[in-house]
C-alpha cells in the first residue's frame, strides 16, 4: 500500500475494555506515532466514519450500542478489534458479565492481537484495514455498475 | 419561568473516551441536576478470584485499569502479603514507589491531554501527550510493558533495576522537568485556559467532605486527604507533602495535578536517592487465610482492595472500590447550576476512570 486514496476516519468505542488499549489507539493520534499526518482523525461521530475501531469485549449493557453504531456506519465500512479482549474476551472471557469477543456481534475484518496492544500494531491493523477497506469499496463500485447494466437480473448477492 | 428538559449525554460521544451515560437535567441552559448511569465496561472481574489461584490474580488485578495498572497489583499484594504476615524487602518496597509515581505521571499527564481537549485546546493536548511517551518510554526500559507491566508479584517485584538505569532514570528526569514546567505554565497562566476553568464547577470544601471526594478532587477543594501519608510501599520514609488548592474549581483541580506531576518527580529522585541494596522479592509459602483492606493513592485518589482468603490457593472474596466511583456524588453536585457548555470539562475534571470503577 503505497498511498491513502482517502483520509480514513476512525470512531472508536471502548467496550469493556480497561482503558489500556484505548489509551494506545489515543496515543496513536498523538506526537509520537502521529498518524494523523496520513489524514486519519478519531471522530465522534459514526456518519463520518469509515474504520470501527472496537477495544474490549461484550457485555450486556454495550451489546446494543456497539451494534447501533456499527448500522450507523456508512458502507463501505470496516471493523478493527483492538486487543485480545475484544478479538476473543481474553482475561475477561470467564466473566459472568462477558460474552466474548465482539466477532460474537458484528463481523471483524482485522484482529490485533495484544494487551495492551501496542500502538504499532494498532497502526499495522488499521492499515491491513484500509486495503480491506478499499476492496469492499471496488465491489460496491461494481455491483452498483452491474445493478445498472441490469446484467444480474437474479439480484444475486444482495 | 423555563421548563425542565432531560438531556442524554453518552455512551458514546465525542468528549468521552469511555462510556458513561448522563441524563443531564436543564432548565434553559442551566443544569439543575445530573443522573450517572453505569454498567457499560462492567465485566464481573472480581469473582475471577474463584477462578484463579491467589499468585495469578495479580494479572487480573492489574488489568482491572490499564491506566494506573500497576498501583492497583500492588495494592493487590499488599493485601495478599498482610494476609500472610509476609515481609517485603525494603529495595522492592522502593521500587514499588518509583514504579507508582511513574504511573501517576503518566497518567497526570493523560488526564491534562484530554482535559485541554475537553476544553478545544488541541495543541495542549498533543504537548501533554508528547509528554507522557517519555514516561512510558522508561516503563518499558524498566517492566517491559508500556501500559500493563505486570512487574508487581506477591512478595515483592519481578525484576530489579540496577544501579546504571537508575543513574540515567534520574539524569533523564532534569530534561523532562523543563518540558514540564513550560507546559504548566500554559495549564496555569494562560487566559484562555483560565477562562474556561475559572468559577466553573465548584465543589465547596463542605460538599468535597460530606460526598467524600477523594484524590484531586477533594484536594482542589481545600481537603487534604491524600493515602500516601498513611506510608505504605517506601512512602513513610520520603519527604512529601499532599498537594492542595483551596478555590474548588475546575482550575483548582487541574493546578492540584499539573503541581503532582512535579512532587512525583521529586518523590522519584528521593526514592532513587535512597534506596537500599539487597533482595527484591521473599518466598511465599502457604496461603492466605484471613481478611483486610488495603488502602493506597491511585492518581484519581483513595483505591481500596478488599481480599479474603480461606486457606486455600483460591480467595473467597476481593473487592475494589475505586476512587471514580467516590468522586461520582462530587460530580453530580458540580453539575448542579452548571452552564451546559461546561459539561464536557466538569465531567473530565473528576478524571473519571470508568475502566477500573466498573471492572
Amino acid at each position: 500500500m503505497t498511498y491513502l486514496k482517502k483520509s480514513p476516519w476512525l470512531l472508536h468505542y471502548d467496550a469493556s475494555s480497561c482503558n489500556g488499549c484505548d489509551i494506545e489507539v489515543l496515543a496513536c493520534l498523538t506526537p509520537l506515532y502521529d498518524v494523523e499526518r496520513f489524514g486519519i482523525i478519531n471522530t465522534g461521530n459514526p456518519k463520518h466514519a469509515d474504520v470501527f475501531v472496537v477495544t474490549g469485549g461484550v457485555n450486556e449493557q454495550n451489546r446494543e450500542v456497539i451494534r447501533n453504531i456499527y448500522e450507523q456506519i456508512p458502507e463501505p465500512k470496516v471493523v478493527v478489534a483492538v486487543g485480545i479482549c475484544a478479538s476473543s474476551g481474553g482475561i475477561f472471557r470467564e466473566c459472568y458479565n462477558i460474552s466474548g469477543g465482539i466477532d460474537q456481534l458484528i463481523p471483524v475484518d482485522v484482529y490485533v492481537p495484544g494487551c495492551a496492544a501496542r500502538p504499532e500494531s494498532i497502526i499495522d491493523g488499521i492499515v491491513k484495514s484500509l486495503e480491506i477497506l478499499e476492496e469492499k469499496r471496488i465491489q460496491m463500485k461494481e455491483r452498483a455498475k452491474q445493478k445498472e447494466q441490469g446484467s444480474s437480473p437474479g439480484g444475486g448477492e444482495r | 419561568m423555563s421548563r425542565q428538559i432531560v438531556m442524554p449525554f453518552g455512551p458514546q460521544h465525542p468528549v468521552l473516551p469511555e462510556p458513561i451515560h448522563l441524563d443531564l437535567v436543564l432548565e434553559d441552559e442551566t443544569g439543575v441536576d445530573g443522573m450517572l448511569s453505569i454498567g457499560y465496561l462492567h465485566g464481573g472481574l472480581e469473582t475471577l478470584v474463584e477462578k484463579r489461584q491467589f499468585p495469578e490474580y495479580v494479572y487480573i488485578a492489574e488489568r482491572t485499569c490499564g491506566i494506573c495498572s500497576f498501583i492497583h497489583g500492588m495494592t493487590y499484594c499488599q493485601g495478599i502479603e498482610r494476609v500472610m504476615g509476609l515481609e517485603v524487602p525494603e529495595r522492592a518496597h522502593y521500587l514499588r514507589t518509583i514504579w507508582s509515581e511513574y504511573s501517576r505521571l503518566h497518567s497526570h499527564l493523560l488526564w491534562l491531554g484530554l482535559f485541554a481537549d475537553s476544553m478545544g485546546f488541541e495543541n495542549l493536548f498533543m504537548n501533554a501527550w508528547k509528554h507522557r511517551e517519555f514516561v512510558l518510554d522508561v516503563m518499558e526500559e524498566t517492566t517491559g510493558g508500556r501500559v500493563i507491566q505486570g512487574s508487581c508479584k506477591v512478595g515483592g517485584v519481578r525484576r530489579d533495576i540496577d544501579q546504571e538505569t537508575l543513574k540515567k532514570m534520574e539524569r533523564d528526569l532534569k530534561g523532562f522537568e523543563k518540558g514540564l514546567k513550560e507546559m504548566a505554565n500554559v495549564f496555569l497562566n494562560d487566559d484562555s485556559v483560565a477562562s474556561r476553568l475559572r468559577g466553573v464547577g465548584v465543589l465547596s470544601r463542605n460538599d468535597a467532605y460530606v460526598c467524600g471526594a477523594v484524590g484531586p478532587t477533594g484536594r482542589g477543594s481545600g481537603v487534604p486527604i491524600d493515602a500516601r501519608m498513611t506510608g505504605y510501599a517506601a512512602y513513610g520514609e520520603l519527604d512529601f507533602s499532599p498537594v492542595v488548592e483551596q478555590d474548588g474549581d475546575c482550575y483548582a483541580r487541574c493546578a492540584v495535578r499539573v503541581n503532582e506531576l512535579f512532587s512525583s518527580i521529586e518523590i522519584i529522585r528521593q526514592s532513587i536517592d535512597r534506596i537500599p541494596g539487597g533482595e527484591i522479592e521473599v518466598k511465599v509459602k502457604g496461603n492466605p487465610d484471613g481478611e483486610y483492606f488495603s488502602r493506597s493513592e491511585q492518581p484519581r485518589g483513595e483505591l481500596v482492595h478488599y481480599v479474603k482468603g480461606n486457606g486455600t490457593k483460591y480467595l473467597a472474596r476481593s473487592r475494589i472500590r475505586t476512587p471514580t466511583l467516590t468522586n461520582i456524588p462530587p460530580l453530580v453536585k458540580m453539575l448542579q447550576g452548571c452552564e451546559l457548555a461546561d459539561v464536557p470539562v466538569i465531567v473530565l475534571s473528576i478524571d473519571p476512570c470508568i475502566g477500573c470503577m466498573e471492572r
